[in-house]
């Protein structure tokens, strides 16, 4: 369900400016959707933090199955994980070209952003097939399943985040850059960023922490 | 002065107690049957005795103000400005801030000393029992002695009753009102309980943690008695026809509703070990940590779930 | 084709179900046809479905939980019926599979779909009023809310005639609730009924506190907030902060049923006390989030009808922050009896009393505003004093259990539900009644009727206490909670009594409806041209009953914390303006009815293991939304002309009334 709250939030109507009377027939500066998307993203991570708790009381009980030591394979989580903070960085460069104006860049920023984002779903999904196909699946163990659903929700985290950018790069075709798009691409940046912080999370409570 | 107050506490809130139970009726927790409840009835009612020190002048406040300054009621002082008055507010953060000094310090005592946990001090020889919740009945079993019984429990008075239990699967809750604390049963995990009946008598005891259908008739009897009694009680049981094994158990498994009290002659040592073990074996850590269950195949330690 | 639903999957052999059905069906029908009647379509889809106006869907949250009172209620007799005749031998009416959802539904129901709705509603109404806003930050994502929390009551009401609701209790904790011991569908019921409505929630959180800390009026700090607002804020900080906690439990609790996993099963590593944990983490600062609304609700009350100002206005805000910083520390006193050691039991317990402090603070606070007044006794009035009186001794039993030694015998037991029921109804419930009572003028323009409100307080307070003092001593007695028989004669008497008293609160329930009715029959007579019928001092009161859907023709210039009695002091309240401007408004927008719809379809596609239909619901709910993105005409403008034309209109009555 949540993954569909990140996208509600960006929803949210330009509702009448309170407090600045003289200037009423402004728009909302942004300030206040960028605000309530920075409330919904503490919710988002008390989700993880939710998650990560469960995780670390179960990781230990893997039911005579295979350990995080027998299944997790460092350098291709590490090239996950480069595919992820490299996305992060060329989103920046969009948000930059943004605010140029630089409608062609951003797209072209958003469009690598995109393909990064793609590839790293793409390794999970098949670093999960792999380990179902192992017979290690979500349902072999408590410390299987807590781990499927922390990276998984993750996984879904991002999958959303790449249906957002698809929109917004129509959106940024259609509308060009005007102050909505903006406004948007804004809080989807921010979300980006979030993913990638719960991603080194990750990475080392879940990858590093199990491997060594 | 903050020992005494207490009890003298304790005296002010029994008639408020007696007079809201005005009944004829025995009311049971106020009238526990060993040494545990005993303790809880006392702070019981030394809790409420602090707390009416409070709650009975802002009940009566209440009512009192709201008559007193009725709109109607032109004769009484009206403030129309009035919200501040340093001298009320130090006053009314401070009678609450003594009220709970006190209960935290009565708190920290007895939450130790009535510790489910805590092996109760006695001369009396203890007697170990290992208790088992099954859908929707309740196993005992005696290992110093290797009986068992199914919805009944026979104690010698006076003795300390050291009580091993788990679940085989839904959560429990192993509770004799008129002896004192309960305990939650779960699977996979060992609780502790200690209790001691000081009279003679039958203490119902009842699961208080809804489990399922079967959960309304999961009652038992508690039989104290005294020590010749027990041990007469004890070679009755040896002498029963049925026995208590891994087949015996795989039928007790079957859910059941309203299962009438058995006594087994004898049980199979370790039987409760390996109901825990079944579970737990699945949450042995590679090392034990601290966060971790400790338990290894052969024996299994007492452990704290938090 | 429909996965696990058949045509068996309705109880046709259960006939007070399927007779509850039957009388549903007829009123439901009865509904639509005078609807249709009427013609009232196309303006309850104009008006209030499709409405992002923050009073309208305030209304509507609080018709939604008047509807479940009634079906909780329902529920409540049943069980108190039961067991009042299920004494040593007597199996009673119910058998226990049907006993268990009732009293796993009335629980679910009531703090879910009646105390929260309630509050939400209340928080609508009154909040963006009280800062002088034009509405909350984002009116969509209200809607949205509102509509996710209606259609997860809906799921709840249909578990009744299409398969079965769970039967384990409202707090759902494993191994019960796993596949392997509740196989049927009454646990899927509960837990997507409950994660629509919980989104819902978040959402209304995130809205609320983007409203609070963006859009207050000019000039209002936040030390000159009313308390009110000061509750709804924190309220929403733990509604953020803790329903995606429960979120994310109750989605590791589904893969458990889905997907196989081992979250909290007995087999392969799961832990069970995780959940209780984690479920805890979440349920006790709901408990706070349930009752802070209502200690804001009383702290506007009281002043009002006292005819002075709050007293101690900075302890009561300090008090309500600490409140919610310290629900965070004390969940662990749910499971005193689960073997944690005596060091965090004894931790967790003194947390718990040391909460005690700000709530008594409150207390005394809220006595010292009557304190030299002049206290008039509206039927709002008759709540908050009946609040007073029984509330501290549910605060007084709520303490005791607190008390781990204490707790180990009354854990579990009707002592604990006499507690919870002492503390919901005499503060929840008494307090959304006297909201009702307070604030109804201000959005529908007439007061209502005060006598069958004073019936209904009577009745209600009377019903509680003969209701739930049997309870209490039952549990001293050793009564457990949840019992569907029992071999005890001695126990029987008291639960007479019980029975007893919910029927006086049913009478109490009655009285409401009548109040409603007559209210509505006697409009003209009772109607509010002043906009402050009470005399009150925040605000909302400065504005016309009922509020206009802009709330404020010009935004308020704050100097006071009580706004509008310093403007009545001065002689400058309800001055008339000659200068308007134009307002921009939100439109309409039928998204989050859609989206919720679909989320309805999703929800039960899930139960019922239908997974094309879950998918339409899914595809369904994000096409709704990314169509909304794309549509700009999201917005509007009212002329300076028209909001002069509203406004004299209302200084036209204004005048009359003067």
């Amino acid at each position: 369900m949540n993954v569909r709250t990140s996208l509600d939030t960006l929803a949210t109507v330009e509702s009448p400016q309170v407090g600045h009377a003289a200037h009423h027939h402004a728009h909302d500066d942004g300030s206040k959707t960028l605000f309530g998307f920075w409330v919904y993203l503490m919710t988002d991570c008390l989700i993880f933090a939710t998650l990560f708790a469960t995780f670390g009381v179960l990781v230990d009980n893997v039911a005579g199955g295979p350990s995080g030591k027998q299944l997790f394979d460092l350098p291709y989580v590490g090239g996950e994980t480069l595919l992820l903070l490299v996305s992060s960085f060329t989103f920046g460069l969009a948000s930059l070209a943004m605010h140029a104006g630089d409608r062609a860049k951003v797209l072209n920023w958003l469009v690598i952003t995109f393909v990064l984002g793609a590839g790293f779903i793409g390794m999970e999904v098949k670093e999960f097939a792999h380990l179902v196909a192992d017979g290690a699946g979500p349902d072999r163990s408590a410390f299987l399943s807590a781990y499927f659903t922390l990276v998984g929700t993750h996984g879904l985290h991002v999958t959303a985040g790449l249906v957002w950018l698809a929109v917004m790069m129509h959106q940024t075709l259609h509308f060009g850059l005007d102050d909505v798009v903006k406004r948007r691409l804004a809080c989807l940046s921010l979300f980006w960023h979030f993913l990638d912080l719960v991603w080194v999370c990750v990475f080392t409570v879940v990858y590093l922490r199990g491997a060594i | 002065m903050l020992s005494k107050l207490p009890s003298v506490a304790g005296r002010i809130a029994l008639p408020f107690m007696l007079l809201a139970l005005a009944g004829c009726d025995r009311i049971e927790l106020l009238d526990p049957q060993g040494a545990i409840g005993e303790q809880e009835k006392n702070l019981i009612l030394i809790a409420v005795g602090l707390m009416l020190l409070v709650v009975i002048p802002v009940m009566a406040l209440t009512v009192f103000f709201a008559w007193r300054y009725r709109a109607s009621n032109t004769k009484a002082t009206y403030a129309p400005k009035w919200s501040h008055s340093t001298g009320i507010e130090v006053v009314v953060w401070s009678i609450p801030c003594v009220i709970v000094l006190m209960l935290a310090v009565l708190i920290w005592r007895t939450t130790h000393t009535l510790d489910p946990y805590r092996r109760l001090e006695s001369q009396a020889t203890p007697v170990n029992v290992e208790v088992v919740s099954l859908d929707w009945k309740w196993l005992f079993i005696y290992p110093d002695y290797g009986v068992a019984s199914v919805n009944e429990l026979a104690v010698p008075t006076g003795a300390p009753i050291n009580f091993r239990l788990t679940s085989d699967s839904m959560m429990n809750s192993f509770f004799i009102p008129e002896l004192g604390s309960q305990v939650y049963t779960m699977a996979g995990m060992q609780t502790q309980l200690h209790l001691v009946a000081d009279r003679p008598g039958t203490y119902p005891g009842r699961s208080a943690s809804f489990s399922g259908p079967g959960f309304s008739d999961m009652n038992f009897d508690t039989q104290a008695m005294s020590w010749d009694q027990f041990n007469a009680w004890i070679k009755q049981a040896k002498a029963a026809p049925a026995i208590l094994d891994e087949a015996t158990l795989k039928a007790l498994e079957q859910p059941s509703e309203k299962t009438p009290p058995t006594i087994y002659a004898s049980a199979v040592p370790g039987l409760f070990d390996r109901i825990v073990d079944r579970f737990m074996t699945a949450r042995m850590p590679k090392t034990a940590s601290l966060s971790g269950p400790i338990c290894t195949p052969d024996e299994s330690v007492s452990r704290r779930n938090d | 084709m429909f996965g696990k639903l058949t045509l068996d999957a309705v109880p046709w052999h259960e006939p007070i179900i399927m007779g509850t059905g039957v009388v549903v069906a007829l009123g439901g029908l009865g509904v639509l046809a005078l609807i249709t009647y009427f013609q009232l379509w196309g303006y309850l889809w104009k008006e209030w479905i499709t409405s992002v106006d923050h009073k309208r869907i305030g209304v509507m949250y609080f018709i939604l939980g008047i509807v479940m009172l009634l079906r909780g209620f329902a529920d409540a007799l049943m069980m108190r019926t039961q067991q009042a005749i299920a004494s040593t031998g007597s199996a009673g009416f119910l058998p226990p599979h049907h006993y268990d959802q009732v009293f796993t539904a009335h629980g679910v129901i009531m703090i879910f779909f009646v105390a929260t709705p309630f509050i939400i509603g209340l928080m609508n109404v009154v909040m963006p009023l009280q800062i002088g806003a034009r509405d909350v930050a984002f009116p969509f994502l209200n809607s949205l809310s509102f509509w996710f929390s209606a259609f997860g009551g809906a799921l709840v009401m249909i578990s009744m005639w299409v398969g079965d609701f769970a039967a384990m209790g409202w707090v759902a904790y494993p191994p019960m609730t796993e596949l392997g011991m509740s196989p049927s569908t009454g646990v899927d019921y509960y837990l997507w009924s409950l994660q629509l409505s919980g989104v819902g929630t978040t959402l209304t959180g995130v809205n609320f506190i983007a409203t609070i800390l963006r859009m207050r009026a000019p000039g209002m700090n936040m030390m000159k907030m009313p308390v009110f607002v000061w509750a709804t804020l924190i309220t929403n900080i733990l509604i953020a902060a803790v329903f995606p906690v429960l979120t994310a439990t109750f989605a590791m609790l589904a893969a458990d049923r889905y997907l196989g996993m081992h979250f909290f099963t007995n087999e392969a590593g799961g832990n069970a006390m995780m959940y209780i944990n984690l479920f805890w983490v979440w349920g006790h600062p709901e408990v706070y989030i349930l009752i802070l609304p209502l200690f804001g609700v009383f702290s506007e009350v009281i002043p009002t009808f006292s005819g002075k100002p709050l007293f101690g206005y900075t302890s009561m805000v300090y008090a309500t922050a600490a409140i919610g910083v310290l629900s965070f520390f004390v969940y662990l006193h749910h499971f005193f009896t689960m073997g944690s050691g005596a060091d965090v039991n004894a931790f967790f317990g003194i947390m718990t009393t040391i909460i005690s402090i700000p709530t008594g603070v409150k207390l005394f606070n809220w006595l010292f505003t009557m304190y030299r007044g002049r206290v008039r006794f509206h039927s709002a009035t008759l709540w908050t004093v009946g609040f007073m009186f029984t509330f501290t001794f549910g605060g007084m039993t709520g303490v005791l259990l607190a008390v781990p030694g204490a707790d180990f015998v009354l854990h579990n037991s009707l002592f604990l539900v006499a507690h919870f029921h002492n503390v919901i109804i005499g503060g929840v419930v008494f307090g959304s009644f006297a909201g009702m009572n307070f604030w109804f003028p201000k959005v529908f323009g007439f007061k209502l009727n005060d006598f069958w409100g004073k019936v209904s307080f009577w009745c209600w307070l009377i019903g509680y206490w003969l209701a739930f003092t049997p309870l209490y001593i039952l549990g001293l007695k050793g009564m457990t909670r949840r019992l569907n028989h029992f071999y005890v004669p001695d126990w029987q008497p008291y639960l007479f009594v019980a029975l007893l008293g919910a029927l006086v609160i049913g009478a109490g329930i009655l009285a409401m409806l009548i109040q409603f009715a007559v209210s509505i029959k006697d409009r003209k007579k009772n109607v509010d041209l002043t906009g402050d019928p009470w005399n009150a001092r925040s605000l909302e009161w400065s504005t016309a009953s009922p509020a206009p859907f802009y709330n404020f023709a010009i935004v308020p210039h704050i100097t006071s914390l009580e706004q509008h009695w310093e403007d009545k002091e001065r002689g400058r309240a309800w001055r008339k303006e000659t200068d308007y401007e134009d307002i921009h408004m939100p439109r309409n927008s039928g998204v989050g009815f859609v989206m919720g719809a679909f989320g309805f379809v999703l929800g039960f596609a899930l139960i019922w293991h239908i997974w094309w239909l879950a998918a339409i619901g899914l595809v369904g709910m994000v096409g709704a939304f990314l169509s909304r993105t794309y549509d700009r005409d999201i917005d509007y403008y009212v002329p300076a002309a028209e909001v002069a034309r509203i406004e004299n209109e209302r200084h036209a009555l204004l005048a009359k009334a003067v």
